[in-house]
């Protein structure tokens, strides 16, 4: 486990640690379908260790910009750069983009271009893992199937692809054993241990998205990405979820980029958070830079950009919204 | 328009299960009232085919008219939808559904059934030969050869479970493989002399990969489509090895292709044979009780490869890939691959089963492997339940032996006359059941899915939950 | 040049067959997803009916004036078609709808057997001659090469078969473009629940969709009767696997793109006869459906699908 290392206080502007120490970074992606842009030039970087929400209205390009990092759309332009290892590694990003290759590995360092690798190969090479908005659990597997799937690379090496497997070695019984536990501890984790041999299409839908993380977190993920892992939870699950985040990321050190509408879980959880509207990126920073953002409160009442707010009545409601959290008075005043 | 006449009294009388429990008398005279309509539609239905004949005749084509044949179908008709419409669709308890209940009661009781009807079937299936043979002394050879028979399509059924059933690719060319497998041993003896046992494994490994250059091309192809493609692939190799004369032999198949030899002895009647080597009187049985004991020994090897595969994790990727493509692909799992393994083993018991066809009837021809063999194995994998391992022994048992009894019907020969073929209503039949089946039990006669790994507690998967592996 | 004029003429006539059976593919699968295996072998009923109308009005009534007796023989023979896809929907496919994906295309293949092998059992196996009903034609071109003289004939058989296609045509995208059955079927295609919960009569709706695929059928087979003079049980598993790969090629559920798709698979067929080797103008078929589905699963007049995460 790779303990949250240099989690030095995050502060925003310049020295914040999604500039410093980025995990992740999106850079000038452009995604089009046929004529409609669906994100436009958008930039911005996800720190490691940190929980970095993307938010925006319906039809931001949200879940389009997730698709381009997970390898399941193409990006038209632009480049995504996973980094395993600490700092920038500018040189490395550079030789490796010039070099035509999709990644370069020494050691427990590695640069990973995104927009060249194929989605299998995100998730396993770069250590990538995602749920679904809308959830894709294996219906007809068991909670605990579904976990040791998760695990195929993996027991697949151990099996003697498969071969050996077959003959019944005994050094995949031992892997299996080992799967099998680890699948265990998430079910620990994420209270599923009683419904472990049910099937996943039986669970209640809190479940469902709980085992959804469970599963991903099973790859063993640098980077877990959550596309609204709070839909459709009552306030107690999503104060759970708030807590399994805060776990992952303190003691497995994953970092964690979710898309989210719920701006209690947002809020409360996140150390960065970036805005889009229209595909185009109108705010970044931490929760108190976003709130405070006039554009943002614009994009999210629907009003242009220069109106002033004057209605006494909106302003509370945003700052509502916004304060949910209950750290800061928001709202602009 | 006959259609539409006959349209609206049949489908407003066939819900009949929503309708509260009535009369008896109204229930009669609703009963009546659709099955004049069914007889109504079987007469229309009927006419050109029942009513008229054409035939060759010297003078051109003659059209006879067999007015009787109508009447009576369109009397069966009349009468076996009253009945049904009496005992099943309109009755309070369908006697279907008593069928159906007691069936999936024992479905629900099969985690122990299920376990003591495969031991049961296997204690018997290592027996079947001698017990034959002490039972029915004179059909004995009959009925070891309807048991090859059925084994090969277990093991041909248990082979495309593999990709229809775990991996949910829905393959209609199965038979592809069956015919590599069959012309690569036909043509190793023909051109190499290679005897059965040299020439079985390369079978399978020559249909093994052709299973991944055919499945190379449909890998982002689903459902329906997949279907057809697979389809077309199969008739693709028929009609090569029936025009290819040079090689294949073409229509004319290849003859005289090697009996299968224990270590080295023929099953013939020389001093050096089987029989004369063990001191024993020579019988043509032995051959086919050898022949019984190969198919069986092959196709349990097919059932515990594919029982181990799904608990190893190239079996929990196919059914993952079943359930959910993309979430696979989410997980790292390479997709590509995951399927060609499943094509590709999946073909190389098609290939096994192929040879050993091969060798058993000494002759082969491309007719042996048309699109029909393709539908019959997936009727078996899908009428047995898709995944279920002892659905498909109970499937082929019922499908094969089915098809084989109906050649039996010799009897019926007497009530009809003897212008009556009983064998030519063999595969209407099929046909018919096939359909009748089906509706009856979409998800096929097992329908559960047992899970690959278990923590606490063995629970059966209720076949709702498992997807199919087409859409998205 | 005049062997490939002729070749053309050829192959536009079998390819409006082809043409005609690919509707009742496309309309079917548009509207219920799913492959109606059973609809080649509804054509080869459809091919049957009129040969047995055919002698009735001819050998047995005795008429004697051919128009009449062919547009007998096509209302007769439409008729009691969709009479015939009426009935193989409602017994195979309207049970299982809403069910398990797989069941239907089981009980479809299953009737594909069952109607072969009734048809088999109740006329015999062997094939039906019919003598050429319409002769003679307009010659077009005439050329001569070192073999002789080559003559470009467009027959008046042809001209009936392709004039007739491009009729059934008209008044078929006018039915599906204006009257309130085209509207509940395009409706249903959308989205079958909305459909319903909107008073479309989903279960009419398809059994008609069904109807309407069985009588351009049975007009297929009566050119196809007329046009080779010989049929037999089997001739529906490869013209449904022909039509099928038309439908697919012109992009699935398109009436335009299904007659597109059937002019070309006609064409392909005829001019590979043509130029290679007759033995293998299946495997071309066979091909092409591959290599459509695979390269260009949404075909040429059929909308892309986007994958969905």
């Amino acid at each position: 486990m790779v303990a949250a290392a240099g989690k030095e206080a995050p502060t925003g502007g310049a020295s914040a640690r999604w500039e410093s120490d980025p995990i992740l970074s999106v850079e000038h992606l452009t995604m089009r379908f046929g004529g409609l842009v669906a994100v436009g030039d958008l930039s911005f970087n996800a720190g490691r260790g940190d929980i970095t929400a993307l938010i925006g209205p319906n039809g931001a390009g949200k879940t389009t910009v997730f698709n381009c990092v997970t390898g399941f759309y193409k990006p038209t332009e632009g480049r995504i750069v996973m980094r395993h290892g600490p700092g920038r590694q500018a040189e490395t990003v550079e030789e490796v983009t010039n070099s035509g290759l999709r990644w370069k590995k020494e050691g427990d360092k590695g640069i990973f271009l995104l927009e060249r690798m194929p989605d299998h190969e995100i998730a396993h090479r770069a250590k990538v893992a995602r749920t679904f908005q809308n959830i894709r659990l294996f219906g007809g597997m068991t909670a605990l199937e579904n976990l040791l799937v998760a695990q195929h690379n993996p027991l697949v090496v151990a099996s003697g692809f498969t071969v050996g497997g077959i003959f019944g070695l005994p050094s995949y019984r031992k892997a299996e054993q080992a799967a099998i536990e680890k699948a265990v501890y998430w079910l620990e984790r994420t209270r599923l241990i009683d419904r472990a041999d049910d099937p996943a299409a039986d669970l209640p839908y809190g479940a469902q998205r709980r085992l959804e993380i469970a599963r991903a977190m099973c790859t063993d993920p640098q980077l877990l990405c959550l596309d609204e892992p709070a839909a459709g939870l009552n306030p107690r699950e999503s104060a759970e979820l708030n807590e399994l985040l805060k776990f992952i990321r303190d003691e497995h050190g994953t970092s964690v980029l979710l898309i989210e509408h719920d701006m209690g879980v947002v809020m409360e959880i996140s150390d960065h958070i970036v805005v889009l509207d229209y595909g185009v990126k109108i705010s970044d920073g931490d929760a108190e830079t976003v709130r405070n953002d006039p554009n943002v409160i614009a994009a999210y009442l629907g009003v242009e950009e220069e109106e002033e707010i004057d209605i006494p009545e909106v302003l509370e409601d945003v700052s509502a919204a916004a304060g949910k959290a209950g750290t800061g008075k928001g709202g602009k005043a | 328009m006959a259609s539409t006449r006959t349209d609206a009294p049949a489908s407003d009388g066939k819900p009949a299960a929503e309708m509260p429990a009535q009369a008896a008398q109204g229930r009669l005279a609703a009963s009546l009232k659709d099955a004049a309509v069914a007889a109504f539609l079987a007469g229309v239905l009927g006419f050109f085919f029942i009513g008229l004949r054409t035939d060759i005749e010297p003078g051109g084509l003659e059209i006879t008219m067999r007015w009787t044949a109508w009447v009576v179908s369109i009397l069966i008709v009349f009468g076996g939808r009253l009945a049904l419409n009496l005992f099943v669709f309109r009755a309070q308890r369908p006697a279907t559904g008593i069928v159906g209940a007691g069936l999936s009661g024992m479905g629900e009781a099969l985690p122990g059934l299920g376990k003591w009807l495969m031991r049961g079937l296997f204690v018997f299936a290592l027996v079947l030969p001698f017990f034959f043979m002490a039972a029915f002394p004179g059909k004995d050879r009959q009925f070891i050869d309807l048991a090859i028979l059925i084994l090969t399509y277990v093991m041909l059924g248990w082979g495309l479970n593999i990709v229809v059933g775990l991996a949910g690719l829905l393959d209609l060319g199965y038979v592809a493989f069956y015919a590599v497998g069959a012309y690569s041993f036909a043509l190793l003896s023909q051109y190499f002399g290679f005897g059965f046992w040299m020439a079985l494994p390369l079978a399978g490994i020559l249909a093994a990969f052709w299973g991944i250059i055919l499945g190379f091309p449909v890998l982002r192809l689903r459902g329906d489509y997949l279907a057809i493609v697979t389809l077309a692939f199969g008739e693709i190799i028929r009609v090569v090895l029936l025009n290819w004369y040079e090689f294949t032999g073409g229509p004319d198949g290849i003859s005289g292709i090697p009996r299968p030899t224990f270590f080295g002895l023929e099953f013939s009647r020389g001093d050096d044979g089987f029989a004369a080597f063990f001191g024993l009187d020579y019988s043509p049985i032995h051959r086919f009780v050898y022949l019984y004991y190969i198919i069986l020994a092959l196709a349990l090897i097919t059932n515990v490869v594919t029982i181990r595969l799904r608990k190893l994790p190239i079996g929990r990727a196919w059914e993952a890939l079943r359930e959910d493509e993309i979430a696979c692909r989410s997980l790292g799992i390479n997709t590509r691959n995951t399927k060609l393994t499943a094509f590709s083993i999946g073909a190389m018991f098609g290939g096994f089963a192929g040879s050993f066809f091969a060798t058993r009837q000494g002759f082969i021809s491309p007719e042996s492997f048309t699109f029909l063999e393709s539908a019959i194995i997936l009727a078996i994998v899908v009428l047995g339940g898709l995944g279920s391992q002892i659905g498909v022994v109970i499937a082929a048992i019922v499908t094969i032996g089915g098809i084989e009894m109906l050649r039996n019907l010799g009897f019926l020969t007497q009530i009809f006359g003897p212008g009556f073929d009983p064998v030519q209503y063999r595969m209407l039949i099929f046909g018919l059941a096939m359909v009748f089946i089906m509706v009856w039990k979409p998800r096929g006669l097992v329908s559960t899915r047992e899970p690959s790994a278990v923590l606490k507690e063995k629970k059966r998967i209720g076949a709702d939950m498992v997807a199919q592996g087409e859409g998205h | 040049m005049e062997y490939f004029l002729q070749q053309l003429i050829n192959g536009l006539t079998l390819g409006s067959i082809y043409g005609l059976i690919a509707i009742g593919y496309t309309m079917v699968y548009g509207i219920i997803g799913m492959i109606n295996f059973a609809h080649g072998d509804i054509f080869m009923i459809g091919a049957f009916v009129s040969l047995a109308m055919f002698l009735v009005l001819t050998a047995v009534l005795g008429f004697a004036f051919l128009p009449v007796v062919l547009l007998i023989v096509v209302i007769v023979a439409m008729l009691f078609t969709s009479a015939w896809g009426w009935t193989v929907e409602r017994i195979a496919y309207r049970p299982l709808r809403g069910s398990f994906r797989l069941a239907p295309l089981i009980t479809a293949i299953g009737m594909s057997i069952v109607l072969q092998n009734f048809v088999q059992i109740t006329q015999g196996a062997r094939v039906k001659p019919l003598p050429p009903q319409i002769q003679g034609g307009i010659t077009l071109m005439q050329g001569s090469t070192e073999a002789g003289t080559i003559v470009v004939q467009l027959s008046y058989m042809q001209i009936i078969i392709i004039l007739t296609t491009v009729v059934l045509m008209a008044i078929f995208t006018l039915l599906i473009a204006r009257t309130p059955l085209g509207r509940a079927q395009r409706a249903c295609e959308q989205d079958r629940k909305m459909a319903a919960l909107l008073g479309v009569n989903v279960d009419r709706t398809i059994s008609l969709t069904f109807v309407m695929g069985a009588a351009l059928a049975a007009v297929a087979g009566l050119m196809f009767l007329l046009l080779y003079g010989v049929i037999d049980f089997y001739i529906g598993f490869l013209a449904g696997i022909k039509a099928f790969t038309a439908a697919v090629l012109g992009g699935i559920g398109s009436l335009p793109g299904a007659m597109l798709g059937g002019l070309l698979i006609g064409l392909i067929e005829v001019f590979w006869s043509g130029y290679f080797t007759v033995e293998y103008k299946d495997v071309a078929a066979f091909s092409i459906l591959a290599i459509v589905l695979i390269f260009l699963p949404s075909g040429l007049l059929g909308k892309p699908e986007v994958e969905k995460v």
